[in-house]
């Protein structure tokens, strides 16, 4: 335990995502012995994430404005409708250059040992969405893992009484693998390559 | 293998190598592509290990490092610390991924997600061996994945085995305080399961004694009574399975409730 400021920039490091207690350790000393202007580049870059970036109203993507750019260009699709579960999905596949459609993203995976239930994504607002009308197919682009499965399993069984076609992206992804980490062209094929669930 | 196992790292303790067999409970994200599996063993009670590189899309562990895999491992660490470092897995081989049953199965991949918590909850202390645990969890699993009984009659039956292990079984014919032979009507969790009328404390609940019959021939592995029992006894029954589940713990399991009894 070290005093004061240094101890508390340790603290709130340790609770981001994959950094343990030594991580947090060795980037807090790593700021403490950074230039002054490095430092405040990153404190205002982390300030400005958090004042200019929101979700986008309509498919909860990151966005600058109400809504993200893809659902404010009117050259892409309102039938075919993609689920993901992070913004950084939404990178990965538009990188492929083959889907032109929209996007829904669920906020994560179901994952019960975690405690995320159906209602701590935006499945609700999926729904909403696909009731008021345009969406024709529905592409399951949850990452190959297990949860990612379970969700699509889950997502397959609400969704297809409602008369929607729902596809999963074909197999050729690695189980157990990210999407993100996915390649342009096993992920481009993939998509072509979508089949019913 | 031997050697390689010991590249990258920086062995500062006495690292050696080390196989179990064990079943994968839980699967967190590490970094950028590594992850820390959480693995239920034979010989070495419940462990975390980090395997690197598995979420890259060319990783041959990916897949076998999912969760509700029967998996043999082979890891790097020293096996008698019981100070919580990290070991490291340095090979797997699956023995039965279990979990692909469950992708197609949303009621059975909760219950298996239940079960694997509840693993975790009643092995409170890592690297204490517990060959009962590792034995009825793996068996759980496997009931869960064979689908030839309901899948909330497999996870109750695990919850009031698990209990027994632990040593916190509810009382299901004598009563849980006097001892007195049953079977009696009331059942109360604060005093442990059935009560007879003298010991009754206030606010006892009054199952159906079917339920409690069910209950016992879930703890004992009596699948003939279980799965011709009738739906609204299967309910309550797991109402007091849960409610006694978590009287005990001291954090209610956060799976439980996201269980889909469907
Ligand atoms: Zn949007
Ligand atoms: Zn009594």
């Amino acid at each position: 335990m070290y005093e004061g400021a240094i101890q508390d920039l340790i603290d709130e490091l340790g609770r981001l995502p994959g950094v343990g207690p030594k991580s947090a350790q060795r980037i807090a000393f790593h700021i403490l012995s950074s230039d002054t202007t490095d430092v405040a580049r990153l404190a205002a870059a982390l300030r400005k994430v958090k004042e200019s970036v929101r979700f986008c109203v309509t498919c909860y993507n990151v966005a600058e404005e109400e809504q993200c750019r893809i659902c404010r260009d009117p050259r892409r699709g309102n039938e075919v409708l993609c689920v993901v579960e992070e913004p950084k999905d939404v990178v990965a596949i538009e990188r492929t250059g083959e889907f032109r459609g929209r996007y829904h993203v669920l906020g994560g995976a179901i994952n019960p040992l975690e405690g995320i239930g159906p209602d701590s994504l935006k499945i609700r607002e999926l729904l909403i969405r696909l009731g008021n009308g345009d969406v024709r197919e529905l592409i399951l682009a949850t990452d190959p893992n297990t949860e990612g499965e379970a969700t699509a399993t889950y997502l397959a069984l609400m969704i297809k009484p409602m008369g929607i076609a729902v596809t999963r992206l074909a197999s050729g992804l690695p189980v157990g693998g990210d999407l993100e980490y996915a390649d342009e062209i096993t992920l481009g094929r993939a998509f072509e390559g979508r089949r019913a669930v | 293998m031997a050697k390689t196992g010991h590249n990258g790292g920086v062995p500062r303790i006495p690292r050696q190598l080390y196989r179990d067999d064990g079943l994968v409970l839980r699967v967190q994200k590490l970094g950028e592509s590594d992850r820390i599996i959480t693995v239920l063993t034979r010989r070495h009670g419940r462990l975390r290990a980090v395997a690197r590189g598995v979420r890259r899309t060319n990783s041959r562990f990916g897949a076998r490092l999912e969760p509700f895999g029967h998996i043999d491992l082979q890891l790097s660490g020293d096996p008698k610390d019981h100070g919580g470092g990290l070991h490291m897995v340095s090979q797997v081989e699956a023995v039965e991924l279990y979990g692909k049953r469950f992708l197609t199965d949303y009621p059975r991949y909760t219950a298996a997600s239940a079960v694997a918590e509840t693993a975790e909850r009643l092995t409170p202390i890592e690297r204490e061996p517990s060959l009962r645990m590792f034995q009825l969890t793996l068996g759980a699993i496997r009931a869960l994945s064979a689908a030839e009984h309901a899948a909330t009659l497999v996870l109750d039956a695990y919850l009031l085995r698990g209990m027994g292990i632990a040593g916190w079984a509810p009382a299901l014919t004598e009563c849980a305080v006097c001892g007195e032979p049953g079977p009696h009507r009331s059942f109360s969790i604060p005093a442990g399961g059935s009560v007879c009328v003298d010991c009754r404390p206030p606010g006892a609940a009054h199952p159906a004694p079917a339920t409690l019959e069910l209950m016992g021939a879930l703890a004992k592995g009596d699948w003939k009574v279980a799965d011709s029992s009738d739906p609204s006894l299967q309910r309550e029954c797991s109402g007091l399975v849960a409610a006694h589940l978590q009287w005990h713990l001291e954090r209610g399991l956060r799976s439980l409730p996201l269980v889909d009894r469907h």
